[in-house]
């Protein structure tokens, strides 16, 4: 399409949107039409699926190792939690989110954000979702928010499947919090979806960062492939002790403080500090992509 | 926020067009741009803008402040504590915890939430500590790790050492021994660090107050312990006093030699309401692997595996004399030995050793010095040890009077 053509052709959006002014109601259509093509796909699908295994694996690893009665997790090894999921099968929930944070759920988030807009570009789609009054902010927004959708399902899925397979192969009741205070269930479960929920906001910077990553090509696999090599390299970086000075703003380096709400009284530092963090890369992030996607000639 | 690319470019020329465009869309990564510089100045600034400056509070002595710590009787309190320990060891990574608690591990007849083998990882780094307190009955001591938590409860006559990490739980009964472990041998909080600084005050030390500061939202007064002569390796202690309670709420010790500080503990929250009770009442979690205390040889061994070689070696040779007065004095004691295996007789270790330490000379002999940020020592090649928190200059002329 020749400039002059992409001229002519937003003048006619531009001409078709002045008429019929996309309310709030237009925008939520946009949305649910978004999440149901996002969450149709036999990708996502499977994605949710490995997801949800995690979990029961864990368990059953864990209960065949502990059922001649010796202690799981030899002395303090393997994910967070793992030593308590036999006083307590909610302990799971913990374990496998502390298990699932670190590679499995931001892979599955890299995979659907940076599909996002590159996946539609690559497919020819993306000019034909443009033509319809939404603009490109709103669109962008759209995406977003089903990226976080995305996530907080992700979460969910592991944290729901988690429960099950804690609940039938381990007892639940009365838990030990990791000070060594005791909470009753109904706390405890409280705190479980606290921390799913604490879970869910730390993946916003992957969110955001694949989003901006996926305006920046045409190719879904490229900007996938992107987001998941940038996750990998932050994670190895953070591993390095010479860099202590900058890990601090790495977005993954707080990701394990959603633990700290097992703590009895629960310790918010770190907690505020990887918030603020996953808010600061969603700002800063999110208005990259926007200005790289209401910049960009739309050419598939 | 424009949804279209294009707000006014209908009217342009084709001409003017392009670079209109182009001055736009460049425009629009000032918004990222400033975003993220909005971003960075709050970081930047917050610590900044907490930071409210020292408070007004009426004037006071030395001695008056001194007098106040003594007679607090703060017994009600929670918080957390920030302690950071940079002694200038080398920095062994996890090889020293390793080698200190990896014998109780393969024995497996230790355990991993001892006490002992726990704190004395406290000794260097980091770590964020989490206290409460109950009148002298109940205390708890929590230590904050990745994940996982170590908290020593003290509740009535019960001792309870409880590891998240491993699950596992180790009790005694405050006739024990270890039960007194939490307050007298390691020292971990602002109140027992000053306590053992005050213990060293004597006519050498000059102590004064300077100034005040703001400690976990607090005001407090600065209270500077300073050694009067040279040749100590302690430059200053600080002690910021909460200005109310009469509580240390922060120490600070500096080497002379500069730098960062040796030790910094201090509160960076603190309450002084009543503890939920709750925070005190432990039972073992079902699963749990639970050591007692007098149950087998093994705990009860377990302290002593937890002590540094050299302390051993001071506990088992005895004949410690203290040479000098105040903050310049020095310990000695024989180990009847040869000194120090020397690269001859023992490759492997000799050299290694050799590596950490500094050779030297002087009225005494020859021996070696091994020096930390805070203590130095000094082996004599006659087996004479000589430590203290001494320059390495005053520590042989230590060791030249001595002879």
């Amino acid at each position: 399409m020749s400039p002059a053509e992409a001229l002519r052709a937003e003048r006619a959006e531009r001409a078709e949107g002045a008429e019929r002014r996309p309310g709030p109601l237009w925008s939520l259509g946009l949305l649910r039409s978004e999440l149901l093509t996002t969450f149709r796909r036999w990708r996502t699908l499977a994605l949710l699926t490995v997801l949800a295994a995690v979990p029961v694996l864990i368990g059953i690893a864990v209960k065949l190792e502990t059922d001649d009665g010796s202690s799981a997790g030899g002395g303090g090894e393997g994910p967070a939690f793992i030593s308590q999921i036999t006083n307590n099968g909610l302990f799971l929930v913990f374990t496998a989110l502390a298990a699932t944070l670190p590679f499995f759920l931001p892979m599955a988030i890299g995979v659907i954000a940076g599909d996002a807009v590159a996946g539609e570009a690559s497919s020819g789609t993306l000019r034909y979702l443009l033509v319809a009054p939404a603009g490109r902010t709103r669109l962008l927004l759209t995406k977003y928010a089903t990226v976080l959708a995305f996530c907080l399902v992700a979460t969910l899925v592991v944290a729901v499947s988690a429960l099950a397979v804690g609940a039938l192969l381990f007892p639940l009741g009365e838990l030990t919090t990791i000070s060594g205070t005791r909470i009753g269930l109904a706390e405890g479960l409280a705190r479980a979806l606290l921390i799913a929920l604490v879970v869910a906001a730390s993946l916003i910077g992957v969110a955001a960062l694949g989003l901006f990553v996926s305006t920046l090509t045409n190719s879904g696999i490229a900007a996938m492939a992107t987001t998941v090599g940038l996750l990998i390299t932050v994670q190895i970086l953070d591993q390095i002790p010479q860099l202590d000075a900058v890990q601090p703003y790495f977005f993954s380096h707080y990701w394990l403080s959603f633990a700290d709400l097992m703590r009895d009284p629960v310790y918010y530092e770190d907690l505020v500090r990887n918030l603020g963090l996953q808010a600061a890369y969603a700002v800063v992030f999110g208005s990259a992509a926007w200005a790289r996607f209401t910049a960009k000639d739309i050419t598939a | 926020m424009a949804p279209y690319e294009s707000d006014s470019t209908t009217a342009a020329e084709a001409g003017g067009l392009r670079a209109g465009r182009h001055r736009r869309r460049a425009a629009r990564y000032v918004v990222p741009g400033a975003v993220l510089g909005v971003a960075a100045a709050t970081i930047g600034l917050v610590p900044a803008l907490a930071d409210s400056g020292d408070p007004d509070l009426p004037e006071m002595t030395a001695q008056q402040l001194v007098e106040k710590m003594a007679e607090s009787d703060v017994d009600q309190l929670s918080g957390t504590v920030k302690i950071t320990t940079d002694l200038g060891l080398p920095d062994l990574g996890g090889l020293e915890s390793g080698l200190l608690s990896g014998g109780s591990h393969s024995d497996g007849d230790g355990s991993a939430a001892d006490p002992s083998s726990k704190l004395t990882e406290l000794v260097t780094g980091t770590h964020t500590l989490r206290v409460a307190a109950d009148g002298p009955d109940r205390q708890k001591v929590s230590l904050l790790e990745n994940a996982a938590e170590y908290s020593l409860i003290h509740d009535g006559k019960d001792v309870w050492g409880y590891d998240s990490g491993s699950n596992e739980v180790y009790h005694s009964t405050v006739s024990d021994r270890s039960g007194e472990l939490t307050k007298e041998d390691v020292p971990a909080t602002p109140e027992d660090l000053t306590a053992q600084a005050l213990k060293a005050v004597d006519d050498t030390t000059s102590v004064t107050v300077d100034g005040t500061a703001q400690v976990a939202g607090r005001d407090a007064y600065r209270l500077l312990i300073e050694p009067k002569r040279s040749g100590s390796t302690v430059g200053a202690i600080s002690v910021a006093v909460d200005a109310e309670t009469g509580l240390p709420l922060k120490f600070t010790l500096t080497p002379s030699s500069g730098g960062a500080a040796v030790v910094d503990a201090g509160f960076t929250q603190v309450s002084f309401a009543k503890p939920d009770a709750k925070t005190f009442d432990f039972t073992p979690p079902k699963g749990a692997k639970v050591t007692e205390a007098d149950e087998s040889g093994g705990a009860a061994q377990a302290p002593k595996r937890a002590q540094k070689p050299d302390e051993d070696l001071a506990g088992n040779l005895g004949g410690l004399t203290v040479l000098g007065e105040g903050w310049n004095s020095v310990a000695t004691f024989d180990t009847g030995g040869e000194g120090l295996p020397t690269a001859g007789d023992d490759g492997g270790l000799g050299g290694f050793l050799d590596s950490l330490g500094s050779k030297v000379s002087g009225g005494f002999g020859s021996g070696t010095v091994f020096s930390t940020r805070l203590v130095n020592a000094l082996i004599t090649d006659d087996g004479k040890v000589y430590v203290g928190t001494v320059t390495k200059e005053e520590l042989v002329k230590a060791a030249d009077a001595a002879k």
